[in-house]
């Protein structure tokens, strides 16, 4: 791992603690029951990791990119769902952070950062998922307000949130609101049966003419895709990156255990060559991206341009090794893998989720190529 | 003004696949920019030209061109020198 400061090393720790003991023991039960309990959320509150973005003197906890990396891994290793309330809650929050009028971060900051306040990401559509500029709802000026009128589908946290960051086309382009819970005209609609992070409290949101004013508006008319959930979703992206490096964490760890004491032909699953080639895959994979996060990571603290493209790098990598690498758990575990007793039939089924969300696997590979193409071309002008 | 001028030809460079612009060019009009170029210009501009963009900046007119970027640069280079950045 590239090398952590001695204060990175130390939050790590009590990430991972926290994690160990308040978010591991329970994370099956919550898969199972489709919900997250209030008291876990205030739980994470009051460490302050929701506040984790936020800079201390708007009532988060400061931390850089790369200390809100270690804490997704950490809470990814113990629960998707959990770690899922992270990345959308921080999305929020960085975007009133970023793009917000002063009224609306002396309103919300210090809410969300404390978690008195819960923010949800609303962008997705039932026919608006990686194409968000087919987004339908509409934004129609009323006087000095907005009224928004639409559809929203896969919210995760929704059915908890207090606060939306809806987007909405209006006539001068795409635009982001603040929308509270309690607005007259939204109906919030619990959605289940999920495949995985089925505790993320996810729900459809209905709007009939909410009227939010004017100064409910993140950022400017037109900005409300290119640059308010450009930014969100670059750090959700970050966010999920981080956390599928923890489900590959954590299946590798459940892998060593059970192959340390499960025995087949009378020898311990470790000491099959095959499983071992399997766990050597994972070591090597695990590190790589996590590698790949850090840099990303260290790139955004240095507030590098490149650190966007490098994102995308690092999640494509680490979402599709979550998934291959809970495959392979799933495999080592057997009939038991096949099981909700053992843990891994949920990082296989959460592992698949991380492949779609914030940019599917197909989006990340032509950004990646797009990328990679325009650097060939530089790189030959400059030769010539 | 020259200088940011450069700077920023340099940085379109690498983002149009090596098509020729001018200072007065639409950029986003061009249609050779993908949907993160306008955050990575965001972040182009903060960390070389030691400038914070904000929500009050978020208008087309002051991204549209190399020529509107470099008078947004110095517009916020003033001001901050000016302490209202």
């Amino acid at each position: 791992m590239m090398e952590l400061t001695p204060e990175q090393q130390r939050l790590r720790t009590a990430f991972r603690e926290f994690a160990d003991a308040h978010i591991v023991p329970h994370a099956n039960a919550w898969d199972q029951a489709e919900a997250m309990p209030a008291e876990m959320v205030r739980q994470l509150a009051a460490v302050g990791y929701l506040g984790a973005v936020l800079p201390v003197d708007r009532g988060g906890a400061g931390f850089n990119m790369v200390e809100f990396g270690l804490l997704n891994e950490e809470l990814g290793r113990g629960c998707s769902s959990i770690r899922s309330l992270l990345t959308v809650h921080s999305m929020v929050a960085l975007a009133i952070s970023r793009w917000g009028r002063e009224e609306k971060k002396s309103q919300w900051l210090e809410k969300l950062g404390q978690g008195k306040a819960i923010g949800a990401f609303a962008l997705t559509e039932p026919e608006a998922g990686s194409d968000a500029r087919q987004i339908m709802t509409q934004a129609v000026a009323s006087g000095d307000d907005f009224l928004l009128t639409g559809h929203k589908k896969w919210i995760t946290f929704a059915q908890m949130a207090d606060l939306f960051l809806v987007f909405a086309k209006s006539v001068r382009g795409p635009c982001a609101f603040l929308l509270e819970r309690n607005t007259p005209g939204l109906v919030i609609s619990p959605m289940h049966g999920m495949l995985g992070t089925r505790a993320s409290m996810m729900a459809e949101l209905r709007l009939e003419e909410c009227r939010v004013r004017k100064q409910d508006m993140i950022g400017a008319a037109g900005f409300g895709l290119s640059h308010v959930a450009s930014s969100a979703l670059d750090c959700g992206r970050y966010s999920v990156a981080w956390g599928s490096v923890g489900i590959a964490q954590a299946c590798l760890e459940a892998c060593v255990r059970y192959a340390g004491r499960r025995k087949q032909f009378g020898a311990l699953l470790r000491d099959h060559q095959l499983v071992q080639r399997m766990i050597a895959q994972m070591v090597v994979e695990v590190k790589a991206a996590r590698l790949l996060c850090h840099h990303a990571g260290q790139l955004k603290d240095a507030g590098d341009p490149a650190s966007m493209i490098e994102t995308s790098i690092a999640k494509y990598f680490a979402c599709t090794t979550a998934a291959k690498i809970a495959r392979d758990a799933v495999q080592i575990h057997g009939a038991n893998g096949c099981s909700s007793e053992y843990p891994v039939e949920r990082f296989y089924r959460d592992a698949k989720i991380m492949e779609i969300i914030e940019g599917s696997n197909e989006i990340q590979e032509i950004t990646i190529a797009q990328s990679a193409c325009q650097e060939v071309v530089e790189s030959a002008a400059i030769a010539k | 003004m020259e200088q940011s001028k450069e700077k920023l030809r340099a940085f379109l460079a690498r983002h149009i696949a090596g098509r020729t612009i001018t200072d007065e060019d639409q950029i986003f009009a061009s249609g050779f920019v993908n949907s993160m170029f306008a955050m990575q210009l965001v972040l182009f501009l903060e960390k070389n030209f030691k400038i914070a963009i904000g929500n009050e900046d978020l208008e087309l007119k002051n991204f549209q061109s190399i020529n509107a970027m470099a008078e947004l640069i110095e517009r916020k280079t003033v001001n901050s020198q000016n302490g209202s950045n």
